[in-house]
This record gives structure tokens, sequence and C-alpha cells, in this order.
């Protein structure tokens, strides 16, 4: 078990170390890839108005004509240990994670990254609970009622519910139950009150988001858990469950449903993972103020800083996610052996 | 396993639905590909969404004859029927015979032409990309799947890394950094934004086909017919493109039209995001993007979020009928 442990957070620090190479690459290396010099990327740090004096100031002391691999040094130094910042009158350090500066606002963007995590953890578990409870249990219905009814409709709703992109439903259930409505289900304008502070409020704010959100999930795990019980079910262990006598509730949750909820558990990690690092199109249709929302403003303003500190938060969460998955394996399903 | 009165199970699964035909008929042999199209052709809902698939790309092939025969070019305004004051079409929403689906506010641009047009950007992108994700994927996929040992760890590992990124935000973030500059990689404009979403959809999603296509090689690599063709001296290259190749045509087809439409939605959400093809070109997310602003326009949204919805659904039901048909024990 130590072991196992040890071995998977090894290889979490190498995807780190992946993902902070890629985000390298598609930050400094892609744009001259594609025709841009050491001087046009030092123009987006002082500004088109720059002279080409100041820009040529700038390309040396941001060691934009360094080799690549000092560059890339220099940037995972600077969020494993922080950096200095030589900016000509004085030195400022910048603490580590230093993902750098926003280039408008001239102000660290990891302390906005950390402010603006509340919302977009809020919005992910909120949905994450309602989308497990009801895909699973949906699921696990049909799948128990091939052919009735209920699992047709259920499976035509998930079926619609996978093809429809949230930031249609999104709009759709705004019109319908926010924008002007005397009984808005939540506040029009995107409005974020913290838990801490009110959870009514908070709840409020967040209901149609959640439900929307949960709706497209729901829809992909009912359809998941659907066939991996009619799966599971067929399996030998079920007839002998069955043949020991266990009643058909044991059987159906703790031998059948048990089995299919590896698969389950594998995505649902991965999927709250990728929810918290920006769940930029939830956040972006409901304009709430979370990391995608501040991600994708900054990819309209150009504030490539702020962009790649994004980037490497979500993949350090989905990194993460995957851990706890991998761990949590040896305890959802007892046929795994941890080596 | 040879004992001589063991009947092998498959000589007796070979030709199941020609029982069903009726005892009139001789009983004859059919190939696999005749029982799924047997079993495709009762799957009556699968049927609608080739249909609609079928319709839907002759749309887009043919989207200049049918806005020049019954609509108006996509990015002429028409501000005589837009409203001044409110920016509204005069009469709510300009749908008529002459604007089909209605006009925009604000510019008055046909809304019809704009979803012609943008269901060729939709599945130009969707299937390309598709294209290049199966094509990484089989070719890695086989590889490890065939080789195995270190060849096999290394791409399954960078399988598992791909897997595990955050696709859309790096996707946003390339799209958004290469298209500040006018023109990258010698392209400009739409040439540009398209093969630029073509390549980074289809170089994040190839793992999906890579790992199924890594499972299937693993239990063809074990059968007979490809020991017989070992044994009769065949090498690697020999056996992965003549004798494995064509057992994997059927997961390549099943995987791609359920790929298709996930890329449908990924391009559709970086266009809506407003790092896709940028406007004036119609796209379906773009046109989303806009209609959030007029929500008391509800026209204006609901054409292209229905043809998002109709274009995805029709593929999803298509290659579930598809993956039903030829492989019944997936379902």
């Amino acid at each position: 078990m130590v072991t196992y442990i040890i071995r998977r957070l090894i290889w979490g620090v190498f995807m780190l170390a992946i993902v902070s190479l890629i985000t390298f690459a598609i930050f400094f290396l892609v744009p001259r890839l594609a025709g841009a010099t050491s001087e046009s990327l030092a123009t987006r740090y002082v500004g088109r108005t720059a002279n080409a004096e100041q820009v040529q100031i700038a390309t040396e002391r941001l060691g934009f004509n360094d080799p690549l691999i000092v560059q890339y040094g220099r940037f995972a130094k600077g969020i494993v240990a922080g950096a200095d910042y030589d900016y000509g009158p004085g030195v400022e350090h910048c603490p580590a994670p230093c993902f750098g500066y926003s280039f408008l606002t001239r102000l660290p963007v990891w302390p906005d990254l950390l402010n603006r995590l509340p919302v977009t953890m809020s919005l992910a578990f909120g949905a994450a609970v309602i989308w497990l409870l009801t895909g699973v249990a949906t699921g696990v219905v049909s799948a128990l009622r091939r052919g009735s009814v209920f699992d047709r409709a259920a499976m035509t709703v998930a079926l619609a519910g996978v093809s429809l992109p949230i930031f249609f439903t999104g709009i759709v259930s705004l019109v319908a139950f926010s924008y002007g409505r005397p009984l808005a289900i939540t506040a029009p304008g995107g409005s974020f009150t913290p838990f801490f502070d009110n959870p009514v409020q908070w709840a409020y704010n967040l209901i149609l988001p959640w439900i929307t959100l949960a709706f497209l999930y729901a829809a992909g795990y009912a359809r998941l858990t659907r066939s991996g019980m009619l799966e599971t079910m067929n399996e030998d262990y079920i007839r002998t469950a069955r043949a020991k006598g266990l009643s058909e509730r044991v059987v159906v949750f703790k031998h059948g449903l048990r089995g299919a909820l590896t698969p389950i558990v594998t995505i649902f990690g991965l999927d709250v993972g990728l929810l918290m690092g920006g769940a930029v199109l939830t956040e972006s249709t409901f304009s709430l103020p979370g990391i995608g929302k501040y991600a994708i403003d900054a990819i309209v303003n150009q504030d490539l800083p702020k962009v790649m500190g994004v980037t490497l938060v979500t993949a350090f969460f989905v990194v993460a996610a995957n851990l706890i998955v991998d761990l949590l394996y040896a305890v959802v399903d007892p046929r795994v052996r941890l080596t | 396993m040879t004992a001589p009165l063991d009947v092998s199970g498959s000589e007796l699964e070979a030709a199941p639905e020609a029982v069903l035909d009726g005892q009139a008929k001789a009983i004859q042999g059919r190939s696999l590909g005749q029982i799924a199209w047997m079993r495709l052709k009762r799957d009556k809902v699968a049927l609608t969404g080739a249909g609609v698939v079928i319709f839907l790309i002759l749309v887009a092939v043919f989207a200049p004859v049918i806005v020049g025969l019954i609509g108006h070019p996509p990015t002429d305004f028409n501000q005589d029927l837009i409203s001044s004051e409110t920016m509204a079409p005069k009469d709510g929403t300009g749908i008529g015979w002459d604007h089909l689906f209605g006009v925009e506010p604000v510019n008055g641009r046909d809304i019809f032409s704009r979803i012609v047009y943008g269901a060729r950007i939709s599945l130009l992108i969707a299937f390309l990309a598709t294209l290049l994700s199966v094509v990484i994927g089989t070719l890695l996929g086989v590889m490890a799947g065939y080789f195995g040992g270190w060849v096999d760890s290394v791409i399954s590992k960078t399988m598992d890394v791909f897997l595990a990124f955050p696709i859309l935000v790096f996707a946003m973030a390339l799209s958004g950094i290469v298209q500040q500059s006018d023109s990258a990689f010698g392209l400009t404009g739409d040439t540009l934004s398209v093969t630029l979403l073509i390549f980074i959809i289809g170089f994040f999603n190839w793992p999906y086909i890579g790992r199924i296509m890594r499972g299937q090689t693993l239990s063809l690599r074990e059968r007979e017919f490809v020991d017989a063709a070992r044994s009769l001296g065949a090498r690697g290259p020999y056996i992965i493109f003549r004798e494995m190749l064509p057992n994997l045509v059927a997961p390549i087809l099943v995987y791609s039209t359920l790929l298709i439409p996930t890329n449908i939605l990924f391009e559709a959400a970086l266009s809506f995001l407003g790092v896709g093809v940028r406007p004036p070109t119609p796209t379906w997310g773009g046109m989303l993007s806009e209609a959030v602003r007029f929500y008391t326009i509800p026209h204006f949204m609901f054409f292209p979020g229905m043809a998002i919805f109709i274009t995805v659904l029709a593929f999803n039901l298509f290659g579930d009928g598809l993956r039903d048909a030829l492989d019944p024990r997936a379902r």
C-alpha cells in the first residue's frame, strides 16, 4: 500500500512536470513557431506603445534571448520557489507559486486565483452531488427495469442531455427561470455570496447553474451506470450471490453496483478535477466570477500570465484528482489489488 | 481443445438472423458486414440519425447553392428590417418567406443563411479533426497493442497524460495565443482559425481512439489467424496492415462516428468563448454567444442552439446504432 501511494505520488509529480513543460511550450514556444520574435514577445509585457529601446531593454531583462532551456528553468523555478522581478528601479519578490503579474492590473496572478477558487469550488461540488445522485440512481433503475417505460424515457432524456451544449441549456434556463421573472430561481447577472456569509443566499445564487451543469453530467452518468450495471448483473458472482440466498437489495447494491462503480469513480474524479480548474462554459454562461470566467476574460484581454496561471492550476487539480481516484479504486472495487 | 465432437460455438452463431427469415429460404452464410447491415436496417432510430446526418452534409456542401436560391448572403446587413429604437427586428423576429429563420437584431443579418454556412464550418472542423484523431490514435494504439513492452508503456503513459489534461483550457489558451497575431504558420484569417481548430481538437482527442485500438489489438494479437500468418513468415507491418487493420475497421467506424459529435460540441464551445473561428464568419457557437446579449429575442438563440442539438443528436443516434449493429456485446 505504501509503495503504491509513493509510486502514484511520483507519477503525479512527473505529470505536473510534463504539464508545466507543455504550458511553457504553448505560451513561449508556439508563438515563436507561428512567427513571433523575442522582441514581439517582450512587447506584450511593456505594451504596444513602448518604443524600440524600451522593448529592447524588456527583451533583455525578461531573458527572451536566452536559450529555451534556460527560459523554461526560470519559468519552473518561479512556480516552485518564487521569482525576483527586476523592473528597473527596484526588485520585487513574487512568492511561490509565482505565475507572474497581470499585464493589465500589474498585480500578481496567484492571489487573484485564490480569491476566485471558492466560486468555482461551490459550483463544482454542488453540481457534482446532484449529478452523482440523480445520474447513478437513474442508471441503476434503468438497468434493473431494462426495456420498461421508465428505462426508455430516461435513456431518451439522457441522450438528449449529452447532445445539448451547456451554453445553450444555460441560456434557455436563464430566460425561462431568471431574467425578468418575478419568482426568479437564481438572480440574473451572476453574483456570488460566500457560503459562510449567508448559506441561503449562496445556494439561491447557484441553484440554476448547479441544475444546468448537473443535468449535462447526470445524462452521461446515467448512460454509463446503466451499461455498467447491465454488464455486472450478468456476471457469475451475481448468480453466486443470489444462489447464496442474499436479498435482492444486497445483491444489487453490494455486489452489482459496486462492480459497476469503478469506471464511474474514475470519470467522476476527472470531471470534478476538471471543473475545479474552471467550469469555463458554465461560468461564462452564468457570468459567475470563478476561475473559468477569469481565464476567458484574460484571453479576451490578451492577459497571458493570467491564462497561464489558470492552465497550470487546472492541470494541478486534474492530476490531484487522478491521484485520489487511483487510491479510491482499492476501496470501491475489491478486485483491484494495490501493487 | 480440439476434441472431434466439440461443436465450435462460432458456427452456430455465424448466421443467427438467417433463422428468423423462416424455413422457406435455404440457410445461407452471411458475412459479418451483411449481418451488421441487416441489424442496422431494422434500427429505425439509427436510420433516422443517419438520414439527418446525410441531409446536414448535403446542406453544408451545397450551402452557396441553397443560400443563393432561398436566402441572403450570410454577412449582408438588412438594416431596413431593424427598428432603430429597440435594435430588434421590426415585427419581432423577421421570420417570413424572405427570411425563413428571421433576422439578427442590430444588423439584420439573415439567420437561415448563417445557420447553413455555420454547418460548413462545424462539420468541416469536426470531420477533419476526427480524421486526425483516428489516424494518430489508430497508429499509436495498434503499435502499443501489437509491440507491447516498452513501446506499450511509453504510448500508454502518453495517452494517460493526454486524457488527464484540461483540454478545453489548453485549447482556449493555444487558440487565443496563436490567433492574436493575424497571421501565423503562413496562414491568415478563416483559413488560419479553421486549420488551427482542426489541429488543436484532433491532437487533443486522439487518446480516446488510441485506448480502444490498443485494447482491440491486444485481443486480436492472440488470435489464431495472426499466429497462422506469423508461422507462414509474415512480418510486423504485413500482420498489422493486412491481418489486423481489416478487423479494426468496425471499431474505427463506430468510435469515429461517436467522436464527431464530441468535436462538434468542442468547436461550438470554442467559438462560443470567442477563441474559435472569428466573426463575421458565421459559426453556431459564435451566434449563440451573440444571442446571449439579446435574450429578449428568443428566436436568435433558438436556431443556432437547435442546429447544434439536432446535429449532435443525429450523430449520437447513428453512432449508437452502428455500435449495436457491429458489436452487439457492447450494448
